[in-house]
């Protein structure tokens, strides 16, 4: 009942009121690309859709027992997938939307450490919609905003139509600033292709890293282009290492600390990113990684949400391939020389 | 040696009850099928989540994704009795001369016998609902742990606070204890007369599935691979006392408990749809049904003593002669 051919995908879909989340939300349940969704939402709102599996559920945030206070998971949440999932055969996977406040986090912990919500389902990714005329006033009244960024697999920067290009460029600096790892996509009324927000695999373990062949170049700028044409100034965007530099907007706090190393001991490196995940976890949002352990002839993939981690060995090395270890860390208040100190220390001699 | 009746039906169980002594099986998509002269199905909710056997008035009341609560009885009768809008109804119960509990969100409804109904809000979501035994008092399992009101009455609700998700609730047949299913893995407990804690942990996964033995001496539970069942006759409940663990079994897990109306025995359903039953005083099992399609989600006995209806997670229904 576990395996994995019958977990339902999820997506969770962030980004404050008007940012144009029910507008994609929309396309999701009218476009014609045959699979059916059932969508969570918190606010019925908007959604112009006649669908019987649009189900309305109050936002309850539950702190588990635990003594860990980031290790929160959506109570509703549970409730509704283990409904939805009493009846499997009337969609093929679920979008949860969350209102412009919510913080991602619980809700993605939902279906790592609920064990009837994990058997059942996957997360998918996270897509966070971003408004690019108001997010730098979005980013100085709230946390959440820069918590729905720092938190996605997919930024959808949308409205680009509403701003000028100079604006549009120090957006998306910001963006990256917040987060590395993502994949920004410009839009005008969020037409991103759907296939760039859904199915993407983004917690995968054996897809995950594969799907970002950029992941952790410092030099990583892979909005595409070919799903919106309008005038984009020909910018250039190889070439810019403005991410790497702190945000000239001073109301992130979120950073990344991106960290490269050779093969790695696994006797010196498991028991760091224990401690660090344990240590540290209240301080990390999300952190991805792909490590070379010393005498194994895999690529082991890493991923983590909080003090959640998960590893796993993904594929073999190619011929050829440079065994290197890269993780990144994305949090507030990380240490980056102690992380990168320490990272390197597991090395293996 | 017991016989199986089987029924296979499409779908996820959420109730298998005896209705008039008649078999009746509610499942996830609203038909309720019943074994009465041959196979007959009626329907309830589109879309039944939560279901409670209402044992004075002999029907189910079931509530679902349409946001309506309905009452089942026997030889297919069905009538809504309530409609609370476009959320779902998640949780049901029935209380005494008639009474009807169900939530939606963050508000719990009493509908009477009357066909009035009485509104509490509360600051988060009902997770659970259950009638005392004694008196006009319901229960709520909710975050951060249980508040009891008394829709008779006007006044204010009793708040038993325990830090931690509740999501389900029964009070023991006494009236004297509350106990709660939690989302991490225990069961939590108030002795009401004077608010003691109880706690009940080490449970490999969660509590789904609680049954009071007759005269509510102890409190069977799944959530282990044995049914855990706690003794409750001491005035403190379980506390200090370690719990039977019946029917053990090392690959797989109790999904579902049902106590026998007058013995020391429990039917125990597993997750790999096997059912058995086995005595308190020395543990002794009997097989009543081998493993199926998938884990048992409901089980009833009837009034003869005989006869246990049971519904599994895959559809794969029946009833258990255990005379036969």
């Amino acid at each position: 009942m576990s395996d994995a051919q019958t977990q339902i995908p999820v997506t969770v879909l962030t980004g404050y009121l008007g940012a144009g989340k029910t507008t994609l939300l929309n396309r999701i349940l009218s476009e014609n690309h045959g699979k059916r969704y059932a969508v969570i939402v918190n606010e019925f709102g908007e959604i112009g859709i006649d669908n019987d599996l649009i189900v309305e559920s109050d936002e309850e945030i539950y702190e588990m027992n635990n003594g860990c206070v980031c290790c929160t998971v959506r109570g509703d949440l549970i409730r509704v997938v283990e409904g939805l999932m009493r009846r499997p055969g009337r969609f093929d996977a679920i979008v949860v939307e969350t209102t412009g406040l919510a913080d991602p986090v619980p809700v993605a912990q939902t279906f790592f450490m609920d064990d009837d919500v994990r058997s059942k389902t996957k997360l998918d990714a996270v897509v966070a919609l971003v408004d690019a005329k108001h997010l730098p006033l979005r980013l100085k009244d709230s946390k959440e905003a820069e918590d729905q960024i720092a938190f996605a697999d997919v930024v959808v920067l949308n409205k680009t139509d509403l701003v000028t290009p100079e604006e549009l460029e120090k957006v998306e600096a910001t963006i990256r600033a917040i987060n590395p790892a993502a994949r920004i996509h410009r839009t005008e009324r969020a037409g991103v292709a759907l296939g760039e927000v859904l199915d993407r695999g983004a917690f995968d373990l054996s897809r995950a890293l594969e799907n970002d062949p950029h992941f952790l170049e410092a030099h990583d700028h892979d909005h595409d282009h070919h799903d919106h044409d309008h005038d984009h100034h020909h910018h250039d965007h190889d070439g810019h290492h403005h991410h790497d530099h702190p945000s000239d907007i001073h109301d992130v706090s979120v950073k990344s600390v991106s960290l490269r190393g050779g093969e790695m001991d696994p006797k010196k490196f498991f028991p760091w990113i224990e401690k660090v995940t344990q240590m540290e976890g209240p301080n990390i949002l999300r952190l991805k990684g792909i490590i070379a352990l010393k005498g194994d002839d895999e690529r082991y993939v890493l991923q983590g949400v909080h003090m959640i981690l998960e590893g796993d060995h993904q594929r073999a090395w190619k011929d050829g391939e440079k065994h290197e270890s890269r993780l990144v860390f994305i949090g507030r208040d990380l240490d980056e020389e102690r992380l990168r100190k320490s990272f390197e220390a597991c090395q293996a001699a | 040696m017991p016989t199986v009746a089987p029924l296979d039906l499409e779908g996820h169980c959420v109730a298998a009850v005896f209705l008039a002594d008649v078999p009746h099986f509610a499942l996830a998509d609203g038909t309720v099928h019943r074994l009465d002269n041959g196979q007959k199905t009626a329907q309830a909710n589109d879309g039944l989540l939560a279901a409670f056997h209402d044992a004075a008035n002999d029907r189910l009341i079931t509530g679902g994704e349409d946001g309506k609560v309905f009452a089942v009885k026997a030889a297919g009768e069905v009538s809504e009795l309530a409609s609370a809008g476009r959320k779902w109804i998640t949780s049901v119960a029935a209380g005494p001369q008639g009474a009807v509990a169900y939530a939606s969100g963050k508000t719990a409804f009493v509908r009477f016998a009357d066909g009035k109904t009485k509104e509490f809000a509360h600051p988060r979501s009902v997770e659970g609902l259950a009638f005392s035994p004694k008196g006009m008092r319901f229960g709520v399992a909710r975050y951060n742990g249980a508040t009891l009101h008394f829709p008779a009455a006007e006044g204010k609700p009793v708040e038993l606070e325990w830090a931690g998700a509740h999501t389900g609730i029964t009070f023991s047949p006494d009236g004297a204890f509350l106990i709660t299913t939690m989302q991490e893995n225990a069961l939590h407990g108030w002795k009401l007369a004077d608010g003691k804690h109880m706690r009940m942990s080490g449970y490999p996964s969660k509590v789904k599935s609680l049954s009071w033995s007759m005269k509510g001496k102890w409190l069977a539970s799944s959530g282990a691979p044995a049914a855990i069942v706690w003794p409750f006759s001491a005035k403190d409940g379980p506390m200090g006392k370690a719990p039977l663990e019946l029917g053990t079994r090392g690959n797989t897990m109790v999904t579902c408990v049902a106590c026998h109306p007058s013995q020391e025995v429990t039917a125990i359903g597993y997750e790999d749809g096997m059912v058995i039953a086995a005595r308190f005083a020395d543990a002794k099992e009997v097989l009543l049904r081998r493993p199926g399609k998938g884990a048992i989600t409901a089980m009833m006995w009837d009034k003869e003593e005989r006869r246990i209806v049971f519904g599994s997670a895959a559809g794969d229904c029946g009833v258990i002669d255990i005379t036969a």
